[in-house]
């Protein structure tokens, strides 16, 4: 404890050893007793974490390793479930369909909301109101959106074949087929999500000072310039950090698919709707499930890790 | 790390040291099977909801009446069935009940994972035990015959149809189609009503579709699994098979009886039979009442025939196993209580007037699961109590001497999630390719089926 405490005055400079004693350990006390109040109030927070986030992921960890009934004892299997894991065609069938899913969300939900950004930014007149409208869906529920589409999507009687059907145009089967199943479920989340993305680009959008479109406009630049050389640059950091941030939530993407194709669906099982299937509809295998968790779980790190490092270096 | 975080993190840790152990002290309980007195208390669950209030009650009084009898045992009644999506998390974290609910299609799987307690040793204290039909015990028990539970409920699959949609299209009520053809061309005239009606309707979605794939199956005196020698083996690559897929199939695009929604799975077909706008489905008989209660309906519209061409039927129903920790006081305890109530023939008479009384359905053509004795008191007691039309049962009824009852595969959840593919692609896919998927699928259930010790 000396150390440490000869430390910390040294830390404190060349002042602090000139003072009297009994003012120097009043001083520490006192830090003492705040930080002891800082630590406690802390401590709520780091339980909750310590209960529902960081043993439940490490308890997964080992589980993984894992063959178990919760009744007898668990048996340690070695990497058995990861063995059984990449055995299963449905695995890379997962995957597979994650990574579309994954790449279609980005196509659609990673340009609109950029390109209503910039829209919405320019608006004049009701801007206001076309804002909370392009973020309302974000408040529903995801629930209830996805029984909302589920409606729109119904090919008998559902919205969408119905308008199709005045029109005079061919229907589809939507979430039925396989070749419009996953494009499908791209809209319903698109649909859900884009409010929130809008909203950061636009947040970035007016951060971006007034005098350089001027300075641009004086210049003679047209639109498509200034959208180009004077937005675009500006939105940079912010649309990397989008782009890592839609990764990591797209490629855990559940309710959908669950809700509207089902977990036996094999043009539509997501990696996440497997990890359910393996746990709770299907297998009632809880090792394979974690096995499953732990893969997309160091994916994901990967991700997250760029993003950490990104937004740390933009710090 | 500069000293000073060191002294901090150290600091916090002790915190948290703290406070866990002041936690995890708190978490700490008893959890005795027996108290001083002698007194057993089990817990036990399928309490109906407070929202079902007549029902709720007549639980509670059934167990307020038991206990009167048995003062040496307390019951701890809870609400919920059995849901798979919570069951392991309940078992791990000690929550499961001592006697708890389960459908037909969960025993093979607990069984098989050792999530549950043999109770052969109690059960020949209980002689109602031994009347038990066989094949409704068998679901209860392992291969060795040694059992793990008691039935409650009991139901085989037949045809449930619309009796006004069968009038409006002039199809005869009390005569239901009693092979595949006639189904097809019972549904193609029921589609021809038009306004939406959807003359047959069949699931594949959340393994409910290679669940009546199975029942197909077997009505066409087919297998989904066969046991070789002591090993699984897929039995549906076959005729028969390709029978059950191709007729879905040109049923759904050729005769476009079977409606454009598809990707249906179990309340579906219910709500659409509620609605009025479904001819007909496999369904058993306690789909009815549920009908009529959620989907409101009118039990004077529905008939229920024997499964189509009627070579065997799919078995299904309820009843309740033993936690695997539970003591052998409270396995004994939980058994009193089972055959008083629930596995009980003494008890038809009085449940049916209480039925009767409360306007809740009597004398479906199910369930049935004691032989004997005891199923001739509970005909008995259904036939004075009766207020559901029995006569719209009486194809049913008819039949189900001579129709083999047969049970779910092993794994069966697993094989029909694969099972499910075959049956949404020829209902969703207009150039399904049924060789192709009865192929696929069966590569894929004798991988699943090699894992049945």
């Amino acid at each position: 404890m000396a150390v440490l405490t000869t430390a910390r005055d040294a830390a404190e400079g060349p002042g602090a050893a000139g003072r009297p004693r009994a003012a120097d350990a009043g001083r520490r006390r006192r830090r003492l007793r705040d930080d002891l109040l800082a630590y406690a109030f802390l401590a709520a927070g780091l339980l909750c974490f310590a209960f529902f986030s960081w043993y439940p992921l490490a308890r997964g960890v080992v589980l993984s390793f894992q063959q178990v009934n919760f009744v007898t004892d668990p048996t340690f299997v070695g990497l058995d479930n990861f063995r059984a894991l990449v055995a299963d065609p449905l695995f890379w069938t997962a995957w597979k369909n994650t990574l579309v899913f994954t790449g279609l969300a980005l196509v659609l939900g990673y340009l609109v909301p950029l390109a209503l950004a910039i829209l919405l930014n320019e608006l004049r007149h009701v801007a206001g109101f076309f804002r909370v409208a392009v973020y309302l869906p974000v408040m529903l529920p995801p629930i209830v959106v996805v029984l909302l589409w589920k409606y729109l999507y119904d090919p008998g009687n559902g919205l969408f074949n119905t308008l199709l059907r005045g029109a005079h145009l061919p229907e589809s089967q939507w979430t039925q087929s396989s070749s419009t199943a996953m494009i499908s479920l791209v809209l319903v989340s698109t649909w859900a999500n884009l409010g929130g993305a809008t909203l950061m680009y636009l947040a970035a959008l007016q951060n971006v000072p007034g005098e350089l479109y001027e300075a641009a406009e004086l210049d003679g630049a047209g639109v498509r310039q200034r959208l180009r050389h004077v937005t675009l640059p500006h939105l940079r950091f912010i649309m990397l950090v989008l782009l890592l941030l839609q990764i990591i939530s797209t490629m855990q993407v559940f309710i959908e698919p669950y809700q509207l194709t089902g977990t036996t669906n094999p043009d539509t099982v997501t990696v996440m709707v497997l990890i359910y299937r393996y746990a709770f509809t299907v297998n009632n295998d809880f090792g394979l499930a974690a096995a499953a968790s732990v893969v997309l779980f160091v994916v994901l790190g990967v991700f997250s890790a760029l993003y950490l490092r990104l937004t740390r270096r933009a710090d | 790390m500069r000293p000073m975080t060191r002294t901090r993190l150290r600091r916090a840790l002790g915190v948290l040291l703290v406070a866990g152990v002041a936690l995890a002290a708190t978490g700490c309980g008893s959890d005795e099977d027996q108290s001083a007195d002698g007194t057993v208390t089990i817990t036990v669950n399928g309490l109906p909801p407070a929202t079902e209030a007549a029902n709720h009650q007549r639980f509670l009084d059934n167990v307020a009446e038991f206990e009167r009898q048995n003062p040496d045992i307390r019951i701890d009644a809870r609400e919920g069935k059995m849901d798979p999506q919570t069951f392991a998390a309940k078992l791990a974290g000690g929550q499961l009940e001592d006697v708890f609910y389960v459908y037909f299609t969960d025993p093979a799987n607990l069984i098989a994972k050792r999530q549950v307690a043999d109770i052969s040793a109690y059960v020949k204290d209980f002689p109602v035990v031994d009347q038990i039909r066989p094949e409704v015990r068998r679901v209860f028990s392992d291969d060795a015959g040694k059992l793990y539970g008691l039935p409650y409920k009991n139901y085989s699959m037949g045809l449930l149809y619309s009796r006004p949609l069968f009038t409006k299209a002039g199809l005869d009520p009390d005569k239901p189609p009693t092979t595949w053809a006639e189904v097809r061309t019972a549904a193609q005239k029921i589609a021809a009503l038009g306004g939406g009606t959807v003359g047959f309707g069949e699931y594949s979605k959340s393994n409910t579709g290679g669940w009546h794939f199975t029942t197909h199956m077997y009505s066409r005196g087919g297998e989904v699994a066969v046991n070789e020698g002591g090993t699984w083996k897929a039995a549906f690559n076959n005729d028969t098979g390709r029978q059950v897929l191709t007729q879905l199939k040109e049923m759904r695009w050729t005769d476009d009886s079977m409606g454009a929604r598809q990707s249906l799975e179990w309340a579906d077909l219910l709500q659409l039979m509620g609605a009025g706008k479904l001819g007909m489905y496999l369904a058993t008989a306690d789909n009815i009442p549920t009908i009529v209660n959620q989907y409101k309906g009118d039990f004077a519209d529905y008939g229920l025939g024997p499964i189509p061409d009627g070579r065997g039927t799919l078995g299904g129903g309820e009843g309740y196993m033993f936690n695997a920790k539970a003591s052998p006081e409270k396995i004994r305890a939980g058994l009193k209580w089972l055959t008083f109530w629930f596995t009980s023939a003494d008890r038809f008479e009085a449940e049916n007037k209480w039925a009767a009384e409360h306007k809740l359905p009597v004398g479906l053509p199910e369930p049935q699961i004691f032989t004997g004795p005891a199923a001739q008191t509970q005909a008995a007691a259904d036939k004075t109590y009766a207020n559901v039309p029995q006569q719209n049962y009486a194809p049913f009824v008819a039949a189900m001497g001579s129709i083999p009852v047969k049970l779910e595969p092993p794994n069966a959840q697993q094989v029909y999630a694969a099972l499910d593919v075959a049956m949404l692609k020829v209902l969703t896919d207009r150039d399904a390719n049924v060789d192709q998927l009865l192929a696929d699928a069966e590569k894929q259930v004798n991988t699943i089926l090699s894992t049945v010790r």
